[in-house]
């Protein structure tokens, strides 16, 4: 009754998670469209099995043992003082230490080639973005085009971004789940992630750290294009009417929920290192900042 | 004169905080109804609220736990139906000014409110039965941490009518916990309840540490001691060693929130991320503190129940004892996504993985404790195998968010959430459950209802699963904790399934409370005369149920493991002769008093009362004084009384 129902479930679980691997769409975390993304589910994936080696006969082994040493079946032995045996314990010593290091290599290795600082290799250069966590938008720079975006970010596929990201509020996380993984924007610090698309297509973009209010939308969309439609992009945003600079930033960061997506023709350039020095205390920094 | 508090801190527009208060409200005025009514009120104040009994400040822990067990699930099923409303469009019926409170008094309520006071209950009704000790070392003390418990709790539920709780998180992570982002009282009642309730456990950690060093019968060597109390002692050492860092924590938050100060904020030399790392050092350990003394009643009961001994009891202590080490240097797992450098997180990573090796040993230690045993099926071992089957699935999640690269996509997920619930619900709760069950007609002197018991456990076993498991496929489908309302229509039916899950489990929960109604009810039909109705091992059995205030005539002397096992096998009787007058101590109404005046030092410092605030600081200054000076604490209870109630009681004296 119980074996049933604990196993049937997991086994249930299993089939769902190899029909999701498949093809299934919307299934963002285990079906990426960036190479960060793909490394980082196969590792997912590698670590699961390499645990069932160990969870598997456990769970079979624990409804085996109360099944057949039950109190009414009189015919199995029965040996009250027995409670140790070398050969068990070196199994449930070993088994597990030989599958943690095989987990620990794994692990060293992977978080090395994953580091979200390490560039990822191409031909091509990269795309530079710096991006600002604000209450409860996203504002995204690029200083090599000097223009600057809201809850909008487009970048060709098949070539890498470089994100430079820091918040000019509380925590949040940067994460758009199909092309890999997240990291913390935090005000006055800067981390970095590099991601790629490796195809074209519209992604969904979050922060993942609960930030206040107006935390559930925050949210925006990684538009990953063709370096033709990249292009194109970059021509529609300079286009736009409105331009960036301290001021418009100080009435930008002003919380706010559900923003629109706003394109900023031109951006001041200074402003990036001006949000990330007035988070670090001085008053007046921003000003400082654009003078410079 | 009243600080910041105005009438308009009651949310009066609100009928679902009020309604909540006024049903709180409601149930403790007819409780002190029925009390006055029964005349029962000196009563209560002489052997209940006053008892340095050891087994009846466990009962009443675990009776607090109870309670926010209650409220904390209430929280549980108000988020899980918000969850499952608030798709596309709709925005459900919490607003996130609510619903942001609602999830962090979850996490509060379950950790520190319903999780910690139940087993600080459990290991007070245990373990000096399990020693052969009379009481615990410091049984004044003993008191004092529960009523600094209780003033926590008084706290925090004070906070749902008046004012609100903290909108942070259950960790209140600043920036978000500062003044600047936080302005309201929340994040205050939520630093005071954890500060004054958290000083209440240190010091149980304490009394506990010298209660198992000092206080075993004859014999007991460490490597004799039940399993249980190695877990216990193994606990309370992480409880004393973490504890201290989260009262400083707590207290730099305060500095920077009424002094001004910048440890944690974003400008001025403040550094948030130095929170994040303390309340995890902290935060980690407290996991273990929670699912150690678990594994502990798990071994007893798997062991009482296939009437075996436990296999393996040397790895088991070692195993424990590693946990309770290597818990100190995975703090970092929880932050992998701070941009630390591939070295730091491939190292915290892999300490966690190491985690898995002493607790894999104890899985196994259980199996093999069924092997060539003779199991029977009472809902103890009903809670044990399912926590064995469930946890290992909670187990292999968490071993691979300890990778790095796929915590990165997991991170903040969905997937965590399940993976913690799966083994906190799953270790943890099944564990004290399983624990109430075996040890209740111990305390209580009859047996809960077997059928309700086992009603129960079905459904909070189906219910995990059918609450939890979506929880897992929404992670990998990129959904995040935390959120209010969400416009993915795909993550609606795994939310609906899920809050069915979570109704399931309320079943659970009102078979819980069933079962001991019914029980309470039914007393007299299953009254435990043997004082052992389980074939038990160890010596809290030897005893009569509910056992003397003194637990033991004269002190048992121990000759091995399985100390009342051994007696049993070998037909060891204590002789009635032999009986001599025992020093017990005297109740004594210092820590209720104490309690009072930090619920009403904390209260006020919420609200910036200062006149409040320094008349309780007085009072629990000027209470302590006093209590020092009391000469007369403990008295001699005389041998004739102590053959009297022997005869009626003790089982083994009865032969």
């Amino acid at each position: 009754m119980k074996a049933r129902s604990g196993l049937s479930r997991l086994l249930r679980l299993l089939p769902l998670g190899a029909a999701t691997l498949l093809g299934g769409c919307n299934w963002a975390v285990l079906d990426p469209k960036g190479q960060i993304g793909i490394d980082e589910r196969s590792i997912i994936i590698t670590a699961t099995w390499l645990m069932l080696i160990v969870v598997i006969p456990v769970i079979v082994l624990t409804f085996a043992f109360a099944w057949k040493y039950r109190a009414s079946n009189t015919r199995a032995s029965y040996s009250p003082d027995w409670d140790r045996s070398t050969a068990v314990a070196s199994i449930m010593v070993l088994l597990p230490c030989a599958i943690v290091l095989c987990l620990s290599v794994i692990t060293w290795r992977t978080t090395h080639e994953l580091d979200p600082y390490r560039p990822i290799a191409s031909d091509v250069d990269a795309i530079n973005v710096d991006v600002v966590a604000l209450d409860w938008k996203w504002l995204f720079i690029y200083p090599d085009q000097q223009i600057a975006t809201v809850n909008e970010v487009a970048f060709p596929s098949n070539v890498p971004v470089n994100f430079r990201i820091t918040s000019a509020s509380v925590m949040n996380s940067f994460f758009i789940p199909q092309l890999g993984g997240q990291i913390y924007a935090m005000s006055g610090m800067q981390t970095r992630l590099s991601l790629i698309a490796n195809q074209a297509g519209i992604y969904d973009g979050m922060s993942a750290n609960y930030s206040g209010a107006g935390f559930s939308d925050m949210k925006f969309k990684a538009i990953a294009v063709t370096d033709h439609e990249f292009r194109d992009w970059i021509a529609k945003v300079k286009q736009s009417p409105k331009q960036l600079g301290v001021n418009g930033y100080k009435i930008l960061a002003m919380p706010s929920e559900k923003n629109p997506v706003e394109y900023f023709s031109d951006v001041d350039s200074q402003l990036y290192e001006g949000i990330l020095r007035e988070a670090r205390g001085g008053s007046d920094a921003l000003c400082t900042a654009s003078r410079e | 004169m009243l600080g910041r508090l105005t009438l308009s801190a009651i949310p009066f527009d609100q009928p679902i905080i009020m309604g909540a208060f006024g049903f709180m409200g409601l149930v403790a005025i007819s409780v002190m109804g029925v009390l006055t009514y029964s005349r029962k009120w000196k009563w209560l104040w002489t052997e209940w609220l006053t008892s340095v009994d050891h087994k009846k400040i466990g009962v009443m822990y675990i009776m607090l736990a109870i309670v926010m067990l209650l409220r904390g699930f209430s929280d549980a099923i108000m988020m899980r139906t918000q969850l499952a409303l608030a798709s596309g469009d709709a925005p459900g019926f919490l607003p996130p000014e609510h619903y942001d409170q609602i999830f962090t008094a979850h996490g509060v309520i379950m950790i520190f409110f319903m999780a910690m006071p139940f087993m600080i209950g459990l290991t007070n009704i245990v373990v000096p039965l399990q020693i052969g000790a009379r009481d615990v070392a410091f049984p004044f003390l003993n008191s004092l941490s529960f009523w600094l418990t209780v003033a926590g709790f008084g706290l925090v539920n004070l906070s749902l009518g008046i004012g609100e709780f903290a909108r942070t998180g259950w960790l209140a992570y600043p920036p978000l916990s500062e003044l600047q982002y936080s302005p309201g009282v929340g994040v205050d009642y939520y630093i005071w309840s954890l500060q004054i309730s958290g000083v209440g456990t240190t010091l149980a950690g304490v009394n506990f540490i010298a209660t198992i060093l000092r206080n075993r019968a004859p014999g007991m060597t460490l490597m004799r001691m039940p399993i249980f109390t190695w877990a216990a002692l193994c606990t309370n050492i992480m409880i004393v060693a973490a504890f201290p860092v989260l009262t400083v924590t707590l207290a730099l938050l305060t500095l920077d929130r009424y002094l001004g100060m910048h440890f944690f904020t974003n400008d001025l030399g403040g550094n948030p991320m130095m929170y994040v790392n303390l309340i995890w050092s902290w935060g980690h350990p407290e996991v273990y503190i929670l699912v150690l003394p678990a594994f502990g009643i798990f071994s007893e009961i798997i062991a009482t129940f296939s009437s075996k001994r436990l296999f393996g009891y040397a790895p088991m202590v070692f195993a424990t004892m590693a946990i309770a080490v290597m818990g100190f240097v995975t703090w970092l797992h929880h932050f992998f996504t701070m941009g630390a450098g591939a070295n730091v997180n491939a190292f915290f990573g892999i300490t966690t993985m190491i985690i898995s090796i002493p607790t894999g040993v104890k899985v196994f230690n259980w199996l093999f404790t069924m092997y060539r045993g003779r199991v029977r099926f009472p809902s103890p071992v009903l809670w044990t195998i399912g926590f064995m089957v469930t946890f290992v699935i909670g187990g292999m999640t968490g071993v691979l968010m300890a990778v790095p690269p796929a915590d990165f996509i997991l991170h903040n997920s969905l997937f965590l959430i399940a993976h913690f619930h799966n083994v906190i619900i799953g270790g943890v709760l099944f564990g004290y459950l399983a624990g109430l069950t075996y040890w209740f007609p111990k305390a209580f002197g009859f047996t809960l209802n077997e059928t309700l018991g086992k009603c129960s456990f079905w459904c909070w076993l189906v219910g995990f699963y059918l609450a939890f498991m979506p929880l897992y496929i929404l992670g990998l489908m990129g959904m995040t904790r935390r959120l209010n309302h969400y416009d993915n229509p795909d993550w609606h039916p795994f939310l609906v399934v899920a809050a069915i899950g979570a109704a399931v489990i309320l079943c659970g929960i009102l078979f819980f409370v069933a079962q001991i109604v019914v029980s309470i009810v039914q007393r007299e039909k299953a009254r435990d005369l043997t004082g052992d109705p389980w074939g038990g091992r160890t010596l809290e059995w030897s005893v009569s149920s509910p056992p003397p205030f003194y637990n033991f005539a004269t002190i048992p002397v121990v000759h091995g493991r399985d100390a009342f096992w051994e007696m049993k096998m070998k037909g060891l009787k204590q002789p009635i002769m032999a009986l001599k007058r025992i020093h017990m101590p005297r109740n004594t109404g210092t820590g209720p008093i104490v309690g009072a005046f930090s619920l009403m030092m904390g209260f006020a410092l919420v609200w910036h009362i200062w006149w409040m605030a320094l008349l309780g600081l007085l009072g629990i200054v000027f209470s302590t004084i006093v209590h020092s000076f009391n000469e007369n604490r403990a008295y001699d209870v005389p041998a004739e009384d102590i053959a009297r109630i022997e005869r009626f009681a003790s089982p083994l004296l009865a032969h």
